[in-house]
């Protein structure tokens, strides 16, 4: 075990420092071209993500294949340009033959998707079978666009890639503001005489450029992912869309330098699965951890916003206490407080611990009961919940019944205006429809002399 | 018809004869009327009448089978900086990633140049008509945060923005609260004291004779048009609101089924 470590481990090793020492001229090209391709790709994925295009990138990449197999039938060369355009033309074909079916047949969208898509990509590796079959020069590595490999792509390829990416990507500068307009409402962009059309095709062009140079890196399979789980994972992060577009992008330059380098470790190793794989681990990160909007932000938000109601819950329970004995009687037991508020006994005593610690309620063998502050915050609770159920019975003609379950969710959420804005609105802020008193605004001060 | 005549009054808008259809049912058939400037105009008729239909083809935006429209005696195209059109609200993803004073700032656009940004005095501009709707307070809110009058609102800062002489809006009143109503009407004051022109999608009967001067009555056909005093009858309202005339439904609908009106040379 340990010989085979001793023999492993270095190599590896001794890879990667090759690698990012770029010995080879040819390394540091092709990270080069997979960082700018995973920028431009992922910015005006991001467009066709917000016009909810999304799956037009995946039938154009797929569209794409028969157009590179016939340029190499037509010319036999691996010219990269020869290539480019065999594939922009099949793919530009795709892309209408997408956009006419719904408008000229009764087929949907979807439809009209999937049938070209697949139609597309089954006529390309008919085209691919065939071709691997003939004794021509140079048909090995065609089959690479399928999955992608970095490691196969030649200078040529990478000075094409880059040229394309960099227009890519000053085009979306140039035209941030008409392409973000155009995707919040073509509808409205007409009415104030905007090219919508034009703006259109030349947003679609961009998308069938970036798809066709990335094929040779990502492969025809899964050249979608790339267009759309950077925008996707970014769309966590930010509200603003210039932001977006470039966290997407600093995401889609982050997963291009993972996967070109696993490419080189590992030359077996296809780089487009690599590459969707460390985004969609990027995409499941900002989906857990973003600042606002990831799924544990929401989660730590709710328990602390039921970890509040259970405590503001039990202080007004022991206000309730209180009232029931004319404020005579301070102190009660968990028993007393159950009586009143049906929790879950574990529920209830961390709850009680948790006011403790707050300094709201104090401990004794005797029971519990209210510091001056827990009073005040209950007394402020309970009045809030009065007026509303006051409210409710006044304005919206609820019976007394009716208004305390209502009364008990919005009690916890009106602010100190809202309840300003009731009182004025009330004819009766002194007793609650159940006949109790309204406590004052401020009477905290009353509330000690008692 | 010495239109181009500037000495001559050309209406703000002038719909002739305009038909439209939805696959092949008709929607609207021959519907023919001339506005004046200056004024607030509502467009009413019940559910399925063809009102938001009649904006979207005036405006072009869905294709017309017959007829002219024209601003100010010319086609749109020549006349789009002085055209101000206000979608419903529902046509809009509001989640998508974009401040309020984003959105005004879109009205800028049809002054602006391909790849230019707005500049100051657009900016400008923009915050006066954010500060017009008392949405100032609003404006570097997302606009998945508003409430639908304040999404509303939005709507019309941005077509304030674009400093038109006419406006073209599809029900603003729709769902919206108090303080946007009331925003509205104060907007409508204001614009109409500058001599500017209003048309409006109108659902409320109730309201129509208040805030609106003109009437334009329709259900699927033009029914009446004219001064609220004039057109605001019974009689109009029956028609109006008394269901479809089935046989001109059916005939019209079968004749562009048909194609009649592509084999029948014209007379």
């Amino acid at each position: 075990m340990d010989a085979f470590n001793l023999l492993e481990t270095p190599s590896v090793w001794s890879n990667w420092l090759a690698f990012w020492s770029f010995e080879d001229i040819n390394v540091l090209w092709v990270l080069m071209g997979s960082i700018l391709l995973g920028m431009s790709a992922s910015v005006i994925g991001g467009f066709a993500f917000l016009r909810k295009r999304s799956l037009v990138g995946d039938a154009l990449a797929h569209a794409a294949l028969p157009g590179v197999m016939m340029a190499f039938l037509l010319f036999q060369s691996r010219d990269p340009l020869v290539m480019f355009l065999g594939a922009v033309t099949s793919s530009f074909i795709g892309f209408y033959l997408i956009d006419w079916l719904p408008k000229n047949t009764k087929i949907k969208a979807d439809a009209a998707l999937a049938i070209t898509l697949s139609f597309f990509f089954a006529l390309g590796l008919m085209l691919l079978s065939y071709i691997q079959g003939l004794e021509v020069d140079n048909k090995s590595g065609l089959d690479k666009i399928l999955f992608g490999q970095a490691a196969a792509m030649t200078q040529k390829d990478i000075k094409l890639l880059g040229y394309v990416a960099l227009f890519v990507l000053s085009c979306v500068v140039l035209f941030f503001q008409k392409f973000r307009l155009i995707a919040f409402s073509a509808t409205y962009a007409r009415t104030i005489g905007i090219a919508v059309n034009r703006y259109e095709l030349l947003l679609a062009l961009l998308i069938v450029m970036s798809v066709v140079v990335g094929l040779q890196l990502v492969g025809v399979v899964l050249m979608a992912a790339v267009l759309l789980t950077p925008v996707a994972a970014a769309r966590f992060w930010s509200n603003q869309l210039s932001h977006i577009l470039i966290i997407a992008a600093a995401l889609g330059a982050l997963s291009a330098i993972i996967s070109t380098q696993i490419s080189y470790l590992a030359p077996a190793m296809p780089t487009g699965p690599w590459m969707v794989v460390s985004l969609s681990a990027l995409f499941f990160l900002s989906l857990l951890f973003a600042p606002e909007k990831g799924l544990l932000k929401r989660y730590t938000e709710h328990n602390k916003l039921r970890k509040r109601v259970a405590e503001e819950n039990v202080l007004r329970t022991l206000y309730k206490l209180l009232e029931r004995k004319d404020f005579q009687h301070k102190t009660f037991n968990i028993a007393d407080i159950q009586a009143l508020r049906s929790m879950p006994l574990e529920h209830l005593q961390a709850t009680l611990k948790q006011l403790c610690k707050k300094a709201l309620i104090t401990s004794s063998t005797a029971g519990f009961e209210m510091t001056t502050t827990g009073f005040g915050l209950a007394e402020q609770l309970t009045r809030r919940h009065r007026l509303w159920e006051n409210y409710l019975t006044e304005h919206a003609e609820l019976t007394p019944q009716q208004v305390h379950q209502h009364a008990e969710r919005i009690e916890h959420i009106l602010t100190p205006s809202q309840e300003l804005q009731l009182q004025a609105e009330l004819t009766n802020s002194q007793s609650d429809p159940h006949g109790n008193l309204i406590p004052n605004a401020n009477s905290a001060s009353q509330g000690d002399s008692k | 018809m010495n239109r181009s005549n500037s000495n001559t009054y050309t209406s703000p808008l002038s719909v002739q004869h305009l038909s439209m259809r939805y696959h092949h049912k008709p929607v609207l058939t021959d519907v023919s009327f001339e506005i004046p400037e200056g004024k607030t105009i509502a467009i009413v008729g019940p559910n399925g009448a063809g009102k938001s239909t009649l904006l979207k083809g005036i405006m072009g935006l869905e294709p017309s089978i017959e007829g002219l429209v024209s601003f100010f005696g010319e086609s749109l195209d020549k006349k789009r900086q002085a055209t101000a059109y206000v979608p419903q609200r529902e046509e809009i993803d509001w989640d998508f990633p974009i401040n309020v004073l984003d959105v005004v700032l879109m009205g800028r656009h049809g002054h602006l140049k391909l790849w230019q940004r707005p500049s100051q005095l657009d900016i400008d501009i923009a915050e006066q008509a954010l500060k017009d709707l008392k949405m100032w307070e609003f404006k570097e809110r997302q606009i998945s945060q508003l409430s639908g009058g304040q999404q509303q609102r939005v709507f019309l800062a941005r077509a304030l923005a674009q400093q038109a002489t006419l406006y073209l809006m599809d029900e603003p009143f729709a769902g919206v609260d108090v303080a946007t109503e009331q925003a509205i009407i104060e907007l409508f004051k204001d614009l109409k004291s500058q001599g500017k022109t209003i048309v409006c999608v109108h659902h409320d009967l109730n309201t129509v004779g208040e805030y609106f001067d003109w009437i334009i009555f329709i259900n699927a056909r033009l029914i009446a048009a004219g001064p609220v005093v004039e057109v605001l009858t019974k009689e109009n309202l029956n028609k109006t609101y008394g269901g479809r005339l089935s046989l001109l439904n059916d005939l019209t609908e079968q004749m562009y089924r048909s194609q009649l009106n592509k084999a029948h040379d014209t007379d």
